[in-house]
């Protein structure tokens, strides 16, 4: 029982250092900043007083910023502002969502892998190395190419593009805690596999794979963007950025301003992601002082 | 040696295995008749017979795998719906394209990332540290895809300097070939600069702290030849091996750089394949980048074999 308090303890102290090593550091703060307002735009899209971003506007074709459009607007007369905005919740959606998609299917067959060992490591490690072999967009175009354009198959095709990695990081914990003594004295008590799995081993894994699914939202939302870009995402009128970044190619000289914005914003919204996901794994990181 | 380069290809076999059986499922997520799909538009029975043939999609799908196996080992990945060629002809004409921007933009990176890892190393904790870790993570942030229309943009419409689209074979012209691939190789360049200019920075600050250099400077060498020689030699190890891994992040780059500027590569081929629903092409492209990536892991294996002394002598 004192064990348990004093590692109960020893816990809180942990988590307390990390949060205070997370607020002194100030670029991780800017991340959380950015963070924080690309989802508090997208939470509020419904109530700002913006227009609605599938308008269009003959009269209204390809503005230049001014007080009426502040971001201009596009090749049909739709607000940019407001598109952006609307455009955040898919980013921010299939980012957020796909690292799900990724951290749920590969947390257990990564802890199943480490756990058992054996046959059942063989196989989940064979079948790992084989999607890490196909990069990343490339598997996510193939997926989204046969299972059909839309945001949806875009999220589960960059999710399970990504899970790989969750399988690999949660195997490399699993095997650095298996032989730990509190796990071969859970497993002298007698505690089911699955006991000892989700009590003792899984808040080993939490940490390093909160960092990664950080650093993975950045790289989901520049797939989303990247798969959108090609037409393989967020399908039109509905606005995505880097379906808008596709249309604003084609009038480079005549609007430029129609390319600016959602550039920037996939840009600052994954470099928070970026910038907070490097101070979390400086945060959590026992061995930084 | 050979036997260490074999053990290795030993363990990709299984991996190459996989692959193969992820390329031929994808297939099957196509949905409804898959020869209904396969024939696009044509809805000619006796094309449709000939297709069921050819795939032998009446067979059990066990067959179906073999026979598409046992054809792939004959060099033969499919016909392309919309330009009736054999798919690997067509690889074999876009691959060398994606090579040479792959190439270009793999030592723009190494010019970029290698020396302002050092030099963030070096100069650990100063302004110089700080500016180039914050340009290395805007360089990770940024999509090259954006990048590239910015670039566009501004040296192709307003300064005029380099052409926005095109390709010219560098063996036809190779001033020519040279200005349409700059700005997409630096694009496609950039990201990889950043990773690793972060890896460099890292492996130097973990060797410049080993007894070895301590020595090397209690010697007196001068701080030049220290970083040079002693540090930097040996953190190259993590770096070529990393390089060689990137490489095939390089071809799946590709496919938006080569997109923007309308480069007749790999990326594009199977970009335009998705889209006109030429199947056997992207299965055929998704195989190829596989078997590439598995080759260059192969070779960042030997080669951090062939640079590590410790491991060389432990056979």
């Amino acid at each position: 029982m004192s064990d348990m308090t004093a590692s109960a303890e020893a816990e809180i102290r942990l988590e307390n250092r990390a949060w205070k090593k997370l607020k002194a550091n100030r670029s991780a703060l800017f991340g959380f900043v950015l963070v924080a307002f690309f989802i508090v735009i997208a939470t509020a899209a419904p109530i700002l007083p913006i227009d609605d971003p599938t308008a269009t506007s003959w009269s209204a074709v390809r503005k230049a910023p001014s007080a009426a459009h502040w971001l201009g607007t596009d090749e049909i007369g739709r607000d940019i502002l407001s598109r952006m905005i609307w455009g955040a919740r898919a980013s921010l959606m299939a980012g957020v969502i796909s690292v799900l998609i990724a951290v749920f299917v590969g947390v257990p067959f990564g802890l199943v892998s480490g756990y058992f060992g054996g046959w059942t490591d063989q196989a989940i490690s064979r079948v790992t190395d084989a999607l890490l072999a196909t990069p990343f967009l490339i598997l996510a175009i193939a997926l989204a190419a046969f299972l059909g354009p839309s945001l949806t198959n875009a999220m589960i095709a960059i999710g399970l593009s990504a899970m790989p990695i969750f399988i690999r990081l949660t195997r490399g914990q699993v095997l650095a805690v298996k032989t730990e003594d509190y796990v071969e004295g859970a497993r002298a008590i007698g505690l089911s596999h699955v006991a000892i799995m989700s009590r003792y081993i899984l808040p080993n894994v939490f940490a390093p794979v909160l960092v990664q699914a950080t650093l993975t939202v950045a790289t989901a939302i520049i797939a989303e963007a990247s798969l959108s870009f090609l037409g393989l995402g967020q399908q039109p009128p509905a606005p995505s950025w880097g379906s808008m970044l596709n249309v604003a190619k084609n009038f480079m000289t005549q609007a430029p301003w129609m390319a600016w914005w959602p550039g920037a914003a996939i840009f600052l919204v994954v470099l928070g992601f970026n910038l907070l996901g490097d101070g979390l794994r400086d945060a959590l990181d026992p061995r930084e002082s | 040696m050979l036997s260490y380069i074999a053990r290795r290809l030993a363990i990709a076999i299984p991996t190459l295995i996989l692959v193969s059986i992820f390329v031929f499922v994808l297939q099957k997520l196509l949905p409804g008749d898959p020869a209904l799909v396969l024939a696009g538009e044509e809805r000619d029975p006796e094309m449709l017979a000939f297709i069921r043939e050819k795939y032998r999609l009446n067979d059990p799908i066990l067959y179906q795998y073999f026979y598409w196996v046992k054809a792939m080992l004959q060099g033969d990945l499919g016909i392309s719906l919309r330009t009736s060629q054999p798919v690997t002809e067509l690889i074999a004409d876009k691959l060398p394209v994606t090579i040479q921007l792959a190439v270009m933009a793999m030592v723009i990176a190494l010019v970029i990332g290698i020396p302002a890892g050092i030099l963030s190393a070096v100069r650990k904790g100063t302004a110089v540290d700080y500016a180039a870790n914050f340009i290395a993570l805007s360089g990770l942030s940024i999509p090259n895809f954006w990048l590239g229309i910015m670039l566009i943009m501004l040296v192709s419409v307003h300064l005029g300097w380099l052409p926005a689209s095109g390709y010219e074979s560098p063996f036809v012209d190779p001033l020519r070939s040279l200005q349409t691939m700059i700005m997409p190789a630096f694009v496609l360049g950039t990201a990889l600069a950043a990773t690793l200019m972060r890896h460099t920075r890292s492996a130097m600050l973990g060797v410049m702290k080993a007894d070895y250099v301590r020595t090397a400077r209690a010697k007196g060498l001068l701080e030049g030849a220290v970083i040079l020689k002693h540090a930097f030699r040996n953190a190259l190890l993590p770096i070529v091996t990393l390089g060689a891994l990137l490489f095939g992040e390089l071809l799946a780059g590709a496919v938006l750089t080569e997109q923007i500027f309308t480069i007749p590569g790999f990326g594009k081929l199977i970009v335009d394949a998705v889209f006109t629903r030429d199947y056997a092409v992207v299965q055929g492209v998704v195989l190829c980048t596989a078997v590439g990536f598995i080759f260059m892991n192969l070779v960042a294996d030997v080669l951090y074999f062939l640079l590590n002394p410790r491991m060389r002598s432990s056979l």
